[in-house]
């Protein structure tokens, strides 16, 4: 389980958290969901510790991340995974090398085993044709999946995704977000997931925190956010005329 | 302002440096990188050193041969001139400023492209040391390569000249015993040593700029050229500096 308890983060004068407390639960999709500009990025970044935050704590089973020294951090980043917003494939490697990247950082089996390694990551992902291409020769649903064969290849307690959807056409989204379900379940990781995608929200939403203006303003489940009573949480789900219409027939 | 401005990216610099110059996290893999990064870097400069090397001891030749040599001079000073010329600044730091601007600009533009498409920012949330997986390989790939270019340089300049032997402008034996005359061996080494600083200051500056861009496109264009200006005017100081030094 990930937990943030009362985190801040200050850019210059603008505070852009301002004390989120929050738990992500094991074997679930957890969800930050909130408008552009909410700090679903930055708390995200925090969480990674991509960026540190002001004040506050990140507890991952209890190892608190910002009390770390340089080699428990470096340790603990080998348990977790992570997809980018556009993949962050490296371009002068074939999707395997893509693939077997970190197992050949990190691990210590044999070449013909961190080859088997990636090439079941790549199988997970439906994209066991595609391992000699590279990734400006697939499109950007493979590069998606590709990115997520790679994120689990060292087989890691969180996975960590943000934007997962970003780009996609709603059949490839729906693929993607089951394939990020499914994992999460099979390897009972803590997956965190930033999005503002409706879909996602409804379809794989187990644990939802909802972000407005650097706050928390709401936690539940996608079965919870119909009776939801919060005016800033309903404005942000039914913007759409789409979800108002499903609201009202509810 | 400006002095605020060049300490704080000097500063910046030697953190970068402090972080590019550790142990690597898997020898095998820097060995690959390193061995890539010769290849990438070095082996394909090869055409374009050869390529200049050649016109240019050709033109040194021919210019030394219109406009130095006369009757009151010994005839091997067309010869003499070009080699000291080849040897003690062209192959060296001309050559190094023309790698600059070729390897310079790459090295930049590939970082600064694996920046805003959080390639690198991929390999630190898996625990890489990126600055040490991507730009260790790159200095030493470049300081082992191109001692190597400047040596064909050399070669490939002397070749040159006998371009214009062949045009009859110069006589062959004239300009063999010209190039042979005097020969200090020393001289050789001085472009060697020279080239090593300057190949660190390409790799390192470059890679600096590249690694450090914040954006998008625009920016990796302009960190290309920055490394590219800086690199070039670092290697100019750097050649003053050395050529007092060693002559």
């Amino acid at each position: 389980m990930i937990q943030v308890i009362d985190i801040r983060k200050q850019f210059d004068d603008r505070e852009v958290l301002k004390g989120i407390t929050a738990d992500f639960r094991d074997g679930q999709c957890n969800l930050i969901i909130g408008q552009s500009g909410a700090g679903k990025t930055v708390l995200m970044s925090c969480i990674i510790g991509l960026f540190r935050p002001t004040s506050g704590q990140v507890f991952y089973d209890d190892r608190d991340m910002v009390q770390m020294n340089l080699k428990e951090w470096k340790l603990l980043r080998r348990e977790v995974g992570m997809l980018f917003q556009g993949s962050a494939l490296f371009d002068s490697m074939t999707v395997l090398e893509n693939v077997r990247f970190p197992l050949d950082m990190f691990s210590k089996a044999s070449e013909r085993e961190r080859n088997e390694r990636a090439m079941f990551c790549l199988e997970r992902v439906n994209l066991g044709e595609a391992a000699a291409k590279y990734p400006g020769e697939i499109s950007g649903g493979m590069q998606k999946r590709a990115a997520i064969a790679r994120a689990i290849s060292l087989n890691p307690k969180y996975l960590f995704c943000d934007e997962p959807n970003s780009g996609l056409d709603p059949k490839t989204s729906l693929v993607i977000d089951e394939l990020i379900h499914g994992i999460t379940h099979e390897f009972n990781m803590t997956t965190i997931i930033n999005t503002h995608d409706m879909n996602s929200v409804m379809g794989i939403g187990e644990n939802i925190v909802f972000i407005a203006d650097g706050e928390k303003a709401w936690q539940g489940s996608k079965d919870e956010i119909m009776g939801a009573t919060n005016e800033r949480l309903n404005s942000f789900i039914f913007a759409s005329d789409l979800f108002k219409k499903i609201k009202s027939n509810k | 302002m400006i002095l605020q401005k060049s300490l704080s990216q000097f500063g910046a610099y030697l953190m970068l440096m402090g972080k590019t110059f550790q142990r690597p996290d898997r020898m095998r893999m820097f060995f690959k990188q390193y061995v890539k990064e010769m290849h990438g870097l070095g082996v394909g400069s090869i055409g374009i050193v050869l390529l200049i090397s050649f016109f240019i001891g050709a033109v040194i030749c021919i210019q030394m041969k219109v406009n130095v040599a006369s009757a009151w001079m010994p005839r091997f000073v067309t010869g003499y001139t070009t080699r000291e010329i080849m040897l003690l600044e062209f192959s060296s730091s001309i050559m190094c400023l023309i790698l600059a601007g070729k390897v310079g600009s790459n090295i930049a533009s590939e970082l600064g492209t694996m920046r805003v498409t959080q390639q690198i920012d991929a390999m630190e949330i898996m625990g890489v040391n990126s600055a040490s997986f991507l730009i260790l390989p790159k200095i030493l790939g470049l300081i082992t390569i191109v001692p190597c270019l400047v040596i064909f340089s050399y070669a490939t300049g002397m070749l040159g000249a006998y371009a214009p032997a062949l045009m009859g402008i110069i006589t062959p034996d004239d300009l063999t015993y010209g190039l042979l005359h005097d020969f200090n061996r020393w001289y050789l080494w001085m472009g060697i040593i020279k080239s090593i600083f300057f190949a660190f200051i390409i790799a390192s500056v470059s890679s600096f700029f590249g690694y450090n861009v914040k954006g998008g496109s625009l920016n990796v264009g302009r960190a290309s050229t920055n490394a590219v200006v800086s690199s070039s005017v670092l290697i100019l100081f750097a050649d003053i500096f050395l050529t007092s030094l060693l002559s």
